[in-house]
This record gives C-alpha cells, sequence and structure tokens, in this order.
C-alpha cells in the first residue's frame, strides 16, 4: 500500500520511495527502508501528518502516493 | 581574525547563540543576491555569522545553497543541535565531519529535552564524534559563557570511514575535503565549478551518514519514558481538519482585527492625522517659507502637494511605518511560535490547486506586508514554475500592507456586501490566474515535505527585535523610492506634463470606470508606489459602487514600480513588462466590467 491509505494513529513501516530527490531528502530527515511512521493526523484531500522516530512532519498527499509502506503487523511477520 | 560561522538545522536556536555571542554588535544583511537573511556581527576578534536552518548541506533549496556557500568558507563550525530532535540534526553534524571542518557541536535545549526524559551521554558523543560537545539551554542563557569557551578548542572530528575513502577520489580535482565530500555527493554547484559528471554516490553517502547518526543515537541516548524519542504520541488539534481549520479562521480573524482595525484606523489615525498633519506639517511650512515662496518651484518641491518634506515623512512615517511594523510584528509571532508551518499544511491542498504547494503561503502571507520583498522570497519555492506562479499572483492580487490598511479603512464606506464582493473578485481573479499559469507552464511543481516544529510561545524580545529590524530596513528601502517619486511628480506638475498625462488616461478612467477624473492621478501614483495612490483615497467623495470600483482597480492595477524592478532582477524582463502590461489590462478590465454591470442594473448613472 502507498502511504496516503494511512489511516489516522496507525502505525506503518517505509518500505520503497520511488521519487529520487524525495527518498534523498527523507533519509537525511531518519526516513529510509524500515523507518517506523505514525500518522498524527490526515488533513481531507491534504497533507499527511506523521511522527517519524525523531520528528513530526507533513507530507503532500501527492508524495504520500509515490510513498510505499506496510502495515507494521505485516511488516512484522516478513 | 577567523570567520566562525553557525550552522543548524531550522528552530535549534542558532539566533539567540548569535545574540548572545554577538552582543548589541549585530546587523541584518541581505546576502549577496539573495533574499534568505544571514546576520553578521563581530564576537571578540572573529566574524560570526548566523545561517539559515537546513537539514543537510547541498542544493536542495536556496536556504539550502547560502548556508553551503558559507560553511565552505568557514574557519570554524559551530554545530548546534537540538537536543530533543538530536537524531534528526545528527545527519548535519556528520556531514560537517566528513567535510572536515573544525567545529564544534553545541547540544542546546537541553531543558526541553530534559523535560521530556532523553538523556544524552555528551561525553560518550565526544568521544564518537572527535569535537567537543557543549551542553546549553540558549533560551535561559545556560552555560552559553562556556560554549565562548570553548571555541578555542575546535577541533577536526572522526569522519566516516566509507565516506572518507569514497571521498579521497575527489582529493586531486579539488584540493579539500570540504569539497570534495560534496563532490562525491554531486552537488550541482561544484560539479559545474570544477566540470565533474554526477558519479551517482549521492544516496550510498547518505544513507552511510544516517546509518552511522542511528547508531550513535542509540549509544549516547537513553530515554525514560518510551522508544519514540519520549514524544508522546499526541494528535496536533491546530491540525484537527475540523477544529484546525476553526483555530485557523479564528486567528487570521484576529490578526485582521489588530492590523485592520486597530493599527490601520487608531494608530495611523494618530500618526497620520495628528502626528504628521497637526504637528509636523505646520511646523514645516512655516520653517520652509521663510526661505521660500510656496508657490515658486522649490517650495513646490519641499512643501507642495507631493512634497519632499510633507508628503513623503506624512505618507513614510504617519502611514507606512505603523502598518509594516504591525505586519512584522505578526509575521513575527507566526513564525517564532511554530504555526506558519502548520498554516502551510492546512493551505497545501488548495495551492496544489494552482500548481503550488503549501510552502507557498509563505511568501502569500508576506505579500501582504510588501509584495517586493515576498517576490524576492519566492527564492525558497523549489520549482522554477512555482516562482512564477507566485510571482505573477503577487504581483497582480495580493494588496500589500500600506494598501491593505487604506482598503480597510474604506470597508465602512463599502458596505458589508461591497466588501464581500470585493474580496470574492479578488479570490476568483486569483484562482484564475492561478489556474491557467498552471495549466500552461511546463514541468511538475513540487511537493509538501515539511517538518513541523513544536508549538512554543515565542520570546517576546525577540519578536520585538526582529520586527524592528525589518522595519528598519523596509523603511530604508522605501525611502529613496519615495522622495525620488515625489521629485517627479513635482517636476511633471510644475511642467504641466502630469495634466497633459492625466487628460491623456482620464477617459479610461471616466468613461471606463464611471469614476471623477481626480481618480486618474490616484493610479497615476500608484505606478510609482501603490500605498501612494491608495493613500490619497480619503479625500474623495465617491459612492459606494464607485468605492468599489475604485479600490478593485487599483489593487489589480500593476504593481509598483520597486516591484517591477525586483521582478525584473528575480524573474526576467520579459516577465517584469508582461505582468505590468497585464496587470494595466486586468484592471481596468475587470473595473469596466464591474461599471458597465452596475450602469446595466441601473444602480450607477
Amino acid at each position: 500500500m502507498t502511504l496516503d491509505e494511512i489511516k489516522k494513529r496507525e502505525m506503518a513501516v517505509l518500505y520503497r520511495i520511488d521519487e529520487e530527490t524525495v527518498r534523498q531528502q527523507a533519509i537525511r530527515l531518519g526516513m529510509y527502508e524500515g523507518a517506523k511512521l505514525f500518522c498524527l493526523e490526515k488533513i481531507p484531500g491534504g497533507p499527511i501528518v506523521l511522527q517519524s522516530e525523531y520528528s513530526e512532519m507533513a507530507v503532500g498527499r501527492k508524495l504520500a502516493e509515490k510513498m510505499q509502506v506496510k502495515m507494521l503487523r505485516e511488516y512484522a511477520a516478513e | 581574525m577567523a570567520n566562525v560561522v553557525l550552522a543548524g538545522n531550522p528552530n535549534v536556536g542558532k539566533s539567540v547563540i548569535f545574540q548572545y555571542l554577538t552582543g548589541i554588535y549585530t546587523e541584518v544583511s541581505n546576502f549577496p543576491g539573495t533574499t534568505v537573511e544571514i546576520s553578521k556581527g563581530k564576537y571578540r576578534d572573529d566574524v560570526l555569522c548566523d545561517t539559515p536552518g537546513i537539514y543537510g548541506i547541498s542544493s536542495f533549496s536556496e536556504e539550502e545553497r547560502i548556508a553551503r556557500d558559507m560553511i565552505l568558507q568557514a574557519d570554524i563550525v559551530i554545530n548546534v543541535i537540538d537536543a530533543a530532535h538530536f537524531g534528526r540534526d545528527l545527519f548535519l553534524t556528520l556531514q560537517l565531519l566528513d567535510m572536515g571542518k573544525k567545529m564544534l557541536v553545541c547540544l542546546n535545549m537541553m531543558d526541553e529535552a530534559n523535560k521530556r526524559g532523553i538523556a544524552i551521554n555528551s561525553k560518550r558523543l565526544e568521544t564518537l564524534l572527535g569535537v567537543p560537545v557543549i551542553e546549553t539551554t540558549a533560551a535561559k542563557g545556560e552555560n552559553l559563557e562556556q560554549l565562548s569557551l570553548c571555541l578555542t578548542k575546535a577541533s577536526t572530528g572522526k569522519r566516516t570511514l566509507e565516506i572518507a575513502t569514497m571521498a579521497e577520489a575527489f582529493l586531486p580535482i579539488c584540493g579539500n575535503f570540504a569539497e570534495a565530500v560534496l563532490l562525491l555527493e554531486d552537488d550541482d554547484f561544484l560539479r559545474m565549478k570544477y566540470q565533474q559528471k554526477p558519479c551517482g554516490k549521492r544516496e550510498e553517502s547518505y544513507l552511510l551518514r544516517r546509518k552511522r547518526a542511528d547508531k550513535i543515537v542509540r549509544e549516547t541516548m537513553t530515554c525514560a519514558r518510551e522508544e519514540n524519542g519520549g514524544r508522546q504520541k499526541r494528535t496536533d488539534i491546530l491540525l484537527h481538519p475540523f477544529y484546525g481549520s476553526f483555530i485557523l479562521l479564528g486567528a487570521l480573524l484576529a490578526v485582521f482585527l489588530f492590523l485592520g482595525v486597530l493599527v490601520a484606523r487608531y494608530v495611523v489615525g494618530f500618526t497620520e492625522n495628528y502626528l504628521m498633519k497637526r504637528l509636523l506639517e505646520p511646523l514645516v511650512l512655516s520653517f520652509v517659507q521663510q526661505w521660500c515662496k510656496p508657490e515658486s518651484f522649490f517650495g513646490q518641491l519641499f512643501i507642495g502637494e507631493y512634497g519632499l518634506f510633507t508628503m513623503v515623512p506624512s505618507y513614510l512615517f504617519g502611514l507606512i511605518l505603523p502598518l509594516v511594523l504591525g505586519f512584522y510584528f505578526v509575521l513575527s509571532l507566526l513564525e517564532d511560535s511554530g504555526y506558519l508551518p502548520r498554516i502551510a499544511v492546512l493551505a497545501d491542498r488548495f495551492l496544489n490547486r494552482i500548481g503550488l504547494n503549501g510552502r507557498a503561503v509563505i511568501p502569500m502571507i508576506l505579500g501582504f506586508g510588501c509584495v517586493t520583498a515576498a517576490t524576492v522570497s519566492t527564492r525558497i519555492l523549489e520549482t522554477r514554475r512555482e516562482r512564477v506562479i507566485t510571482t505573477a499572483l503577487l504581483a497582480l492580487t495580493i494588496p500589500c500592507s500600506a494598501q491593505l490598511g487604506i482598503l480597510l479603512g474604506n470597508i465602512g464606506k463599502l458596505g458589508f456586501v461591497y466588501t464581500v464582493v470585493y474580496i470574492l473578485v479578488l479570490l476568483f481573479i486569483f484562482g484564475l490566474i492561478g489556474t491557467v499559469l498552471n495549466r500552461r507552464l511546463r514541468g511538475v511543481s513540487a511537493n509538501l515535505l515539511i517538518d513541523l516544529p513544536m508549538m512554543r510561545i515565542p520570546c517576546l524580545k525577540n519578536i520585538l527585535r526582529k520586527s524592528f529590524e525589518k522595519t528598519r530596513q523596509f523603511l530604508a528601502d522605501a525611502f529613496p523610492v519615495f522622495a525620488l517619486g515625489a521629485i517627479l511628480l513635482t517636476i511633471l506638475s510644475v511642467s504641466g506634463i502630469l495634466e497633459q498625462v492625466l487628460k491623456l488616461l482620464s477617459p479610461l478612467v471616466v468613461y471606463g470606470l464611471h469614476l471623477p477624473k481626480e481618480v486618474t492621478e490616484i493610479f497615476l501614483m500608484g505606478m510609482i508606489r501603490r500605498d501612494f495612490g491608495a493613500a490619497q483615497f480619503h479625500g474623495l467623495a465617491l459612492n459606494r459602487e464607485q468605492s468599489l470600483i475604485a479600490m478593485l482597480t487599483l489593487t489589480l492595477f500593476v504593481p509598483c514600480v520597486a516591484s517591477v524592478m525586483m521582478i525584473f532582477k528575480e524573474r526576467s524582463a520579459k516577465e517584469a513588462i508582461l505582468i505590468w502590461l497585464f496587470g494595466f489590462l486586468l484592471a481596468f478590465g475587470v473595473g469596466s466590467c464591474l461599471a458597465a454591470g452596475f450602469s446595466l442594473m441601473g444602480v450607477m448613472k
């Protein structure tokens, strides 16, 4: 699934980001494969507000569609 | 004399440390050719520079480009870290280490970290990094003297082994570690400088560094409460889909009441009508009249209708000073409290429709202060198309604070319905221009990815200092334009040219807009500074419909000389001319349509 499908107060694990510059910027902020992301809020039709291990941030909806994530349960099972 | 540079993530307290170290010897200056402001000051025998907050050194944004250049030139770097966001900030720290910079680490906001139950073993950190680490709480001034004592102990630290090995290949090309690391990481600017092809190692290097940072966090940080860095997973009411919008509306209303009513009406009423018109003007008049006749050229120049000693101080200090000061006060408040990025998050989905992302609210909000300054701040936007769209919207549809003040003052004249009409027409044109540009311009806009700092109660002293400094700069920029404008107008008026131009333009105003021909003068002055024109609005006897037409036309009218020059400088001559011509057509087009509509409905003759 992609990050925009996450629901409020759910925890997901980052799996893949396809866009190169975004991926590189995300690495700097501590978001790379395996990073846990907790959804603090979803603005309807707008950004997803996340808590990552190190900080809170907002990710635009279109960007979230490009971020592959797995639900924490599934990720742990693999 | 060493060049000391403060570097760190946004919102970690660099400026407070800067103020502490430099004391009163601060000066806020614009970085040559850009806008993102940097401060320079003296500390003992050294020069100390504050840089924009960044998450890493590269060329992802204008802030990063500026910080990169300053860091490359630095002899010593003071890396300020937010202890409560230790893990995030370490990436930059390690990048500085890898670049082989002489540095020391200032572990700031220790109080906040302690409150969250975060403990950092700074001795261990010192060993792992190989540079001095000093714990501080800058906001309370704790341990800052320690920081200044340690400045001489700054040293190069332990570089990330794998990155150092990879960067070695670039040493023969540039001769220093700092540039070699940036070359390894495909920094655009350095690649151009040394004419290198991209080597595609950026991501590998970033990952190595990030993993080392994570390892250091695990070894040095303990958290009393939970694994998640001590932060509770609390929802942010300010971003709540329902309450958040309400709070935003409330905040906007408060800003309107403060700026539009308190400052624009009462404070300006006092400064302009009483201080300037009643007290200063008679004094100036009686003084100047001793030297020259009011009817003579010099009389006109100094104390005439557009007099250097009458109109200029009255507009500049009576009208614009309070408005601009009020505006920068609000802006600093939004900035320092951490609310600004949250507004960006809430506005994101609306701005997406016109090809922008939430970050564009920053220039937009700035535009309500001064469109010229806002035009420069479009540099914070990532792609060219976003900058073009924002610049056009700013120039054409956003009224600046001086203008807004006068417009707000006239709302009484307009009445509720026409005020709503005014706002709706502007919003419609805003959306229309944005949508058209978004469709027509090539490329893809960047998406929102923004860090949300904690909300905190801002320090009044810092806010006042910031607002005063920005206002001072604004006035310093505006004064020459104002003075020149006044001189030009006097010359035009004395020589009779003004009358000719007015005659030429007045049919447009009289037959197109159905307004009295005196309004032509306001438009003419509006070309110099929009507020200049709008300021003359007060004295005219216009009915409601006429006021609406005049205000709308004036808002949409061509941007002031200063903004046009800024568009010229920031974008291109072509864009500046296009925007100017389009503004002219748009303003008179919309105004005429409205006037025609009113006369059709029979509300206006």
